[in-house]
């Protein structure tokens, strides 16, 4: 497999980044990066961990990072991650620190106690850290239950003082989401299977209505819901396929309109990029917006119950007139 | 009445959902199967994920019917931990 880290690879384009992604040969991985100068979303950092992780620090083949910013990836925790030699002339700047370098979580305990302890190192307080341990609770538990990944889910998290926003990424190299959700619904392809997962009280884990007794298949509906109510990006990206909720416009009649369908969201979608083997969630969360979390979890409530209604509705047998 | 401390065992963010099993197959389901009213106690809880609540509840719903709602009190939740308990309840009375 065959990784460059570009000069900028942010969710509005990462679209590029992935697919120059070279998936050919998945028992080896050659990282090359931009020479000059690197700015991308934590999301980039994760997928080459949970990459190099995969194929093992052995197998990994990265030429020397020159970038002059490159002590950002340092930093992270990237080259730890790709055993790359760190640089020890490096100066770390920014004290004030609010970013969660790459970490790997294989369990629910792990996951608990980063939780507890990821809020401190974001520097942010109620309703933004909420929303925040919110999302990353969701997805990093759909890792852990779902993607049957040896080795884990990669999380990275970083707050830009510009625009006032989290941008979160997390990856793994699991099953991916066709092979979840098709156990209980067919999905012609990756990107079927996604728009399945984006659906509420959509799970792999039964085809009944409600969920089963863990599993309710709405993890994946509340984080859109967050981002499409915060006009944010979200990308979900697993198999040959890929989804971006895109930026809106702001709705000043109904700010809190919420779809059941993602489809019908503003969004592109891809359904024939390079196959990333298993799962990779990558969502911005704008602070100035995420106050309005009660009344976005009442949208979420009414858009949830139509979407099932809906579907029981659609079961029904009709009469026959002759 | 038997009462169940969420933050005891959950945190004061209730996300863990193998604490909610546990709670649920350990407690809250045999009270209910044995008739027993339960109290769950979200005091101290600020907030907890849809993902919690429905791994604590809904099979509890599901095995007794939504009448099973007149024997679970939902004590001290914040208004955002009420929310998502409505959810929640509806959406599985939705699909009963």
């Amino acid at each position: 497999m065959k990784l460059h880290i570009p000069n900028s690879a942010f969710l509005g384009n990462i679209d590029c980044f992935i697919r120059n992604f070279d998936n050919s040969d998945p028992a080896s991985l050659e990282i090359t990066a931009n020479q000059k100068w690197i700015a991308v979303h934590p999301l980039v950092l994760v997928m080459t961990a949970a990459l190099a992780a995969r194929v093992g620090a052995k197998n990994v083949v990265c030429r020397e990072f020159e970038a002059k910013s490159k002590h950002y990836l340092q930093r992270m925790g990237l080259f730890e991650w790709i055993g790359a030699a760190a640089d020890r002339g490096l100066v770390e700047h920014e004290p004030a620190g609010r970013f969660i370098p790459i970490q790997r979580i294989r369990s629910s305990s792990e996951l608990e106690r980063f939780i507890t302890e990821m809020i401190p190192l974001l520097h942010l307080e109620p309703p933004h850290s909420q929303t925040i341990v919110y999302i990353v609770s969701e997805l990093a538990r759909n890792v852990l239950e779902h993607a049957e990944s040896e080795h884990g889910a990669f999380l990275s998290a970083q707050y830009y003082k510009k625009s006032n926003s989290i941008r979160i990424g997390i990856a793994d190299t699991g099953i991916g989401i066709r092979r979840a959700i098709t156990r209980s619904h067919a999905a012609a392809d990756d990107l079927a299977a996604i728009r399945l997962a984006l659906t509420p009280g959509i799970t792999g884990t039964t085809t009944r209505e409600g969920g089963t007794a863990q599993n309710a298949g709405a993890g994946l509906f509340f984080t859109k819901s967050i981002a499409s109510v915060n006009r944010d990006f979200l990308v979900v990206y697993s198999g040959s396929g890929f989804y971006k909720l895109l930026k809106k416009a702001e709705d000043r009649k109904n700010p809190y309109l919420l779809r059941e369908d993602p489809f019908k969201d503003r969004h592109s979608a891809l359904d024939a990029v390079p196959a990333w083997p298993g799962t990779v969630v990558g969502i911005d969360i704008t602070l100035d917006r995420t106050g309005e979390f009660d009344a976005l979890l009442d949208a979420i409530r009414m858009t949830y119950g139509r979407a099932v209604r809906d579907r029981r509705s659609a079961r029904y047998r009709k009469p026959r007139f002759t | 009445m038997k009462t169940i401390s969420i933050k005891d065992k959950a945190g004061n963010f209730a996300e863990n959902k193998d604490v909610a099993r546990e709670l649920r197959e350990g407690v809250l389901l045999p009270a209910l199967d044995a008739g027993e009213g339960v109290a769950l106690d979200f005091d101290g809880v600020n907030d907890a994920t849809q993902s919690f609540v429905h791994a604590l509840i809904s099979e509890a719903m599901r095995r007794h019917g939504a009448e099973v709602l007149d024997r679970i009190e939902f004590k001290s939740c914040t208004p955002r931990v009420r929310k998502i308990i409505a959810i929640v309840v509806e959406y599985m009375q939705a699909g009963m």
